[in-house]
């Protein structure tokens, strides 16, 4: 319980501290009613904004009222489009979702396999080659590959639409970019963790009872090495999340990064606030689930703080 | 010391080439990457003006050349990557020796604003921070290196950690040496290795986060040329010029992947029990 305790007491803080954090950036230009007017306002339609929006007021008066509404769940109200900023992130966040889940499975189904495959045929040629293709994923630059998929499926091949959100088939070439550097992690992570169990006495124990070698890595060495891969997911979801507002760019994908992009375009400086508070806070929350969830599989973990 | 490996050597002789290039872009570009044509806009590979002579990458939309480009992006590229990994390293190490060094409250209050700035992914901070403060060279320095300091805070945090409780440490101590000498000369010198795996996977990481930026119209701004941008300008003009996205993108990845590979062949070599991990 005491480790429980003191999780979420940290994440409390690391919540607050990132809720700061965005409050001190989105006043670093100085006077924040310059970001959000539109173009060639006056200056008493500046003023008038400013006074509405409260940025005439003190600092820490500002930062209390920012607080309390973040709190109440309120993220303020778009200047553009004149609806509250929650419900525009609300009615994105589903296409965002899909994309990570998409991407999710592309890393999870390429990368677990090449992970094992890596730490079962060690020193083989298999694992050279995987290894090979693992370094390429953690390089590849998913704004570039994600071109190059449009080049080869999407105009010389013509078999996936090459942007936009028209059911299954536009998500595949996002997933598949987006994916790519999770895949390299998932690969290297369970390679790792294979290759400590295989280390490990009761693999040679087992064999000494008569069970094959496959088996021992069926039965016992990947049920062992699921706990850290499992935490590495959890982990990777908040990187996907990040690495949408590139990927959503280049496929026109209408999810919360391209609602971040067009929001700056627009001068809609809330939403963009939103859209990086929420993506941090869902980095936490999985972060804490992990956590606890570790807590839960593994008893060894529960004596430690 | 043990000796480099070979496998350092020719990933650090390759970058070094590449570095070669960039820097001597003014003097081996064939043409200005700046100069447009119009007449010789989307030319594929190879095209040649009677003028202006050979585009060996071809044009890009506004005919300017693209092998130019390219020199001239990576030159700003590798400007931008190693002045905020230096911003990040001064960073991240000088808190992460305070933390370390001096434990207690000073490093709660540390290593929680290192766990505070982990919270937010990186390329969105940076997002917002330019969108903010507007795009320039110094500001994408500034906030790149500002960003990514908290990996050095904790590795120095844990090097110092364990460096500090040497008897040598005690030793120069009680010989009255002064906190600042000691952090300095008898510490630092004794993290350096871990650190410089750090810098170096962040040095890639910091590449392709200004390649990034510069895609979303954050980084370096038109007509200045940068791989991010020209590979905008590949997504854009996707169905008639594939060379737009090919060469760009080839070098950056080729760039990333060297220092990637770079970055594991030290760590194998600084920590042989990590060897092949």
């Amino acid at each position: 319980m005491r480790h429980v305790a003191s999780r979420l007491l940290q994440a409390a803080v690391t919540t607050f501290g990132v809720i700061t954090l965005v409050f001190f950036v989105m006043r670093l230009s100085g006077d924040p009613t310059l970001l959000l007017v539109p173009e060639g306002a006056t200056a008493e339609q500046i003023a008038a904004l400013r006074h509405e929006l409260g940025f005439d007021r003190p600092l820490p008066a500002q930062y209390l009222s920012y607080l309390g509404d973040l709190a109440r769940g309120d993220l303020g109200g778009s200047l553009v489009q004149r609806v509250p900023v929650s419900l525009i992130l609300g009615s994105r966040l589903p296409y965002t979702l899909a994309l990570a889940g998409g991407a999710l499975l592309v890393a999870l189904a390429a990368g677990i396999p090449a992970g094992i495959a890596m730490a079962v045929w060690r020193g083989r040629a298999i694992e050279r080659v995987l290894a090979i293709v693992v370094v390429a994923g953690q390089s590849l630059p998913s704004f570039w590959s994600g071109i190059l998929l449009i080049l080869l499926f999407g105009v010389t091949l013509r078999w996936l639409p090459t942007s936009g959100a028209d059911g299954a088939a536009s998500l595949v070439m996002p997933s598949l970019a987006l994916g790519a550097v999770a895949m390299s992690t998932f690969a290297r992570m369970t390679r790792i963790a294979v290759l400590d169990e295989l280390a490990r006495d009761y693999v040679p124990a087992a064999q000494a009872r008569g069970l094959s070698f496959g088996a021992v890595v069926v039965r016992h060495v990947l049920r062992n090495a699921a706990i850290p891969v499992v935490t590495i997911a959890a982990l990777e979801v908040g990187n996907l999340l990040a690495g949408a507002v590139i990927v959503e760019t280049v496929f026109a994908w209408p999810g919360i990064g391209q609602l971040a992009m067009q929001s700056i375009q627009s001068r809609d400086f809330l939403v963009v606030q939103a859209v990086v508070l929420f993506v941090s806070l869902a980095y936490i929350g999985l972060n804490l689930l992990t956590d606890l969830a570790y807590t839960a599989i593994d008893p060894r973990i529960r004596g430690r703080a | 010391m043990r000796r480099l490996p070979p496998s350092v050597i020719v990933l650090l002789a390759v970058l070094a080439l590449v570095m070669a290039g960039a820097a001597l872009a003014p003097w081996i570009a064939p043409h200005d990457p700046l100069r447009q044509s119009l007449l010789m806009r989307l030319r594929p590979p190879g095209s040649a003006d009677v003028r202006r002579g050979l585009f060996v990458l071809g044009t890009d939309d506004l005919g300017r050349d693209l092998l130019s480009r390219i020199l001239f992006g990576a030159r700003a590229s590798f400007a931008v990557a190693v002045l905020s990994v230096a911003v990040s390293l001064s960073v991240g190490v000088s808190l992460g020796l305070l933390a370390g060094w001096f434990r207690g409250w000073t490093a709660t209050v540390i290593m929680r604003l290192v766990d505070t700035v982990l919270s937010v992914p990186a390329i969105l901070l940076a997002v917002l921070t330019v969108a903010v403060i507007g795009p320039g060279f110094l500001d994408l320095v500034l906030v790149l290196g500002l960003t990514r300091w908290p990996r050095y805070t904790r590795v120095a945090f844990a090097a110092t950690l364990q460096v500090a409780a040497m008897p040598y440490i005690q030793a120069s101590q009680m010989a009255g040496a002064g906190t600042g000498r000691i952090l300095r000369r008898h510490i630092l010198p004794n993290i350096a290795g871990p650190l410089t795996v750090v810098a170096t996977g962040e040095f890639g990481l910091m590449i392709l986060f200004e390649a990034g930026l510069s895609f979303l119209g954050l980084g370096i701004q038109p007509p200045s040329p940068s791989w991010g941008s020209i590979l905008s300008a590949g997504r854009q003009y996707v169905e008639r010029a594939w060379w737009l996205t090919v060469f760009p993108g080839l070098g950056l990845f080729a760039v990333v992947v060297c220092v990637n590979l770079l970055g594991d062949a030290l760590r194998d070599w600084l920590d042989p029990r990590s060897a092949g991990r």
